[in-house]
């Protein structure tokens, strides 16, 4: 793993916005994070989070504003190896069943060019990736097998095993058990140790709340706080079913629009 | 049944169903994986229109229908892709196109139906010298692509979105995978014939991701079963054509759907076997819990994989049941859900 320049601009978007179906979902966004910086994403959900993350990593391309990574515009950006992506967990797995070392393998892809097998090097980076997230012994069995926060330090090690500078995770311990969710906190720890830089969307920091360097808080498409050190709404966030206040909680997909006043808490 | 396989056609048939056996599964998979299994089927009806236009113009058959499926697969996929509809309105929309056309063109140029038929249901023992290498050089590239390009077709079609941060082009490689879809599919027409090809290219899929758990070996099992259902169907053909009229076709995929029933119970048996050792077994919750309770009692140990409570997906966190209500771990301690 190389380790960026500690006082380089890793992400840096300026004026950033997304609009979806003639919907501004992303309004005005500025967030420059540099490199080491361990940052967290928070907000509710349909608040625009993950579709900040996800135009950083180009999949939801900003309409206005610009956005660069490791100060190369986004649109030229090629050096995808120093960019690890950790989508969210899809439900239902792929329709043919894969190892879990073959998903951890394809991430290794950005070093292989085609027809290249693999070589000893890729072997042992899936190998120590699987090692970091606790899943070693696990290494055989088909991924659908696996509970779904073993399923999420999959997809971590998928992202590790190609020694990226930044990692981009979204909602990574969404379904997660409490276990599951230290086992995570750890592989980050380990990664943020390294040098690499994190930025991650969640709703709950549960045990990474003592990793994270900055939060930042997007509500209704716009970046309305950015503090330093875990905030602590975001990390302690009591939700009952008790039923006798109206809960606005992330349970449920809120059904205004994002620029519509939600009732409830952001 | 020796001095069948004597014979010429017989052998020029034989080469056709091992090439084809080992192609159509290959290409199956990335169909299977990207759930669109039903493709190769509306690239078979729009094929139909391409072998039509070959009776009529008087040019070979093949070329036309090689031709007709690859614009038909490019077109599915790019409807997918930009279209408002969804990918089996697309699909559906070229097969009766496609069937439709081919049936008209066919009848406009004055061929009989049975011409047509040869080609819908597979003739693979009227296959010509110039077929045979036909189906030979086409399947062969077709399984050096497949598996020369199979870390990067697997990434594409396991995780897209993955694919496409890892910097890989997927738009161009969906666009490969239908490609290799219509000229197998034309591959294929002579042997099992257009309207049950696609049948060789799923049934051994999905009988192979029975029994396996990795990607690979799904592959290499699904490539076997291929060639066994094609030969196997093959042979069969050929033995009660002592005694009936019988086209390749259908026995081909009748001996692959044979093979899918027989290890259907052992599927469900290896499934029920991974099942136990999944911690998230899917079980019914309990009457709600007590309302307002914030737990604070003690735990002997700490909920997780495996700690014996059923654990349950709960909108973004998990909860254990734990003496008839739910605990969601949170902290140092645990809610009461």
């Amino acid at each position: 793993m190389t380790a960026p320049d500690a006082h380089g601009t890793v992400v840096e978007v300026l004026g950033g916005g997304v609009v979806l179906g003639g919907r501004p979902v992303l309004r005005d966004v500025d967030l420059t994070v540099r490199g080491g910086e361990f940052v967290a994403v928070v907000g509710a959900n349909g608040s625009g989070k993950s579709t900040l993350i996800r135009a950083v990593v180009g999949l939801r391309p900003v309409t206005t504003g610009s956005v660069r990574l490791f100060g190369v515009e986004q649109q030229r950006f090629t050096d995808w190896r120093r960019v690890g992506y950790v989508p969210q967990r899809s439900g239902a797995g792929s329709g043919v069943p894969a190892s879990v070392w073959e998903v951890v393998a394809s991430g290794r892809l950005v070093h292989r060019s085609l027809l290249r097998p693999l070589r000893r090097a890729d072997r042992d980076a899936v190998r120590e990736a699987l090692e970091v997230v606790g899943l070693a012994d696990r290494a055989t069995e088909p991924v659908t097998t696996l509970s779904g926060g073993q399923q999420q330090r999959v997809l971590i090690a998928r992202a590790l095993v190609s020694g990226p500078d930044l990692y981009v995770l979204d909602e990574p311990t969404a379904g997660v058990d409490a276990a599951n969710q230290q086992a995570l906190a750890d592989a980050l720890r380990t990664v943020s140790a390294a040098g690499a830089t994190v930025v991650l969307v969640t709703h709950e920091l549960g045990p990474l709340a003592p990793l994270v360097d900055r939060t930042v808080t997007v509500r209704e498409g716009r970046i309305v706080a950015d503090v330093p050190g875990a905030h602590a709404s975001a990390s302690h966030d009591h939700h009952h079913h008790d039923g006798d206040r109206p809960v606005r909680d992330d349970h449920v997909p809120h059904l205004g629009a994002p620029v519509d006043r939600l009732g409830g808490r952001p | 049944m020796i001095e069948l396989l004597s014979y010429e056609f017989m052998q020029r048939a034989l080469i056709a169903a091992v090439f084809v056996g080992l192609a159509a599964p290959l290409v199956g998979i990335y169909l299977v994986q990207r759930r669109l299994a039903l493709m190769g089927d509306g690239i078979g009806h729009v094929a139909v229109t391409g072998v039509a236009l070959g009776l009529a113009t008087g040019t070979s058959p093949t070329w036309t229908a090689v031709v007709v499926a690859v614009l038909g697969a490019v077109a599915i996929e790019l409807i997918r892709e930009y279209g408002r509809t969804g990918g089996d309105v697309a699909l559906a929309l070229l097969f009766y196109g496609g069937l439709a056309g081919g049936v008209l063109v066919t009848g406009v140029a004055g061929e009989s139906a049975s011409r047509l038929q040869e080609f819908l249901f597979g003739a693979i023992t009227t296959i010509s010298v110039a077929d045979v290498w036909f189906t030979m050089v086409l399947a062969a590239v077709i399984v050096v692509v497949a598996i020369g390009l199979l870390p990067q077709l697997f990434a594409v079609t396991h995780d897209p979105e993955f694919a496409r941060v890892a910097g890989l082009r997927v738009r161009a490689y969906n666009v490969l995978v239908a490609v290799m879809a219509a000229v197998t599919v034309t591959v294929a027409m002579r042997t099992v014939g257009l309207l049950l090809v696609s049948a060789l290219m799923i049934i051994p899929v999905a009988t192979a991701q029975q029994l396996v758990g990795s990607f690979r070996r799904t592959v290499w099992l699904a490539m076997a079963l291929g060639l066994g259902a094609a030969l196997g169907g093959l042979l069969l053909a050929a033995y009660l054509s002592f005694s009936a009229r019988v086209a390749p076709g259908p026995t081909i995929v009748l001996v692959a759907l044979a093979g899918f029933l027989l290890t259907w119970p052992v599927g469900v048996w290896l499934r029920r076997r991974r099942a136990l050792r999944v911690p998230f077994a899917a079980e019914t919750l309990p009457v709600a819990a007590p309302a307002g309770a914030h737990a604070v009692d003690e735990h002997t140990h700490e909920h997780g994989d495996g700690c014996g409570h059923p654990a349950v997906e709960h909108g973004d966190h998990v909860d254990y049941l734990h003496d008839g209500h739910r605990h969601a771990p949170h902290g140092g301690h645990y809610d009461e859900h």
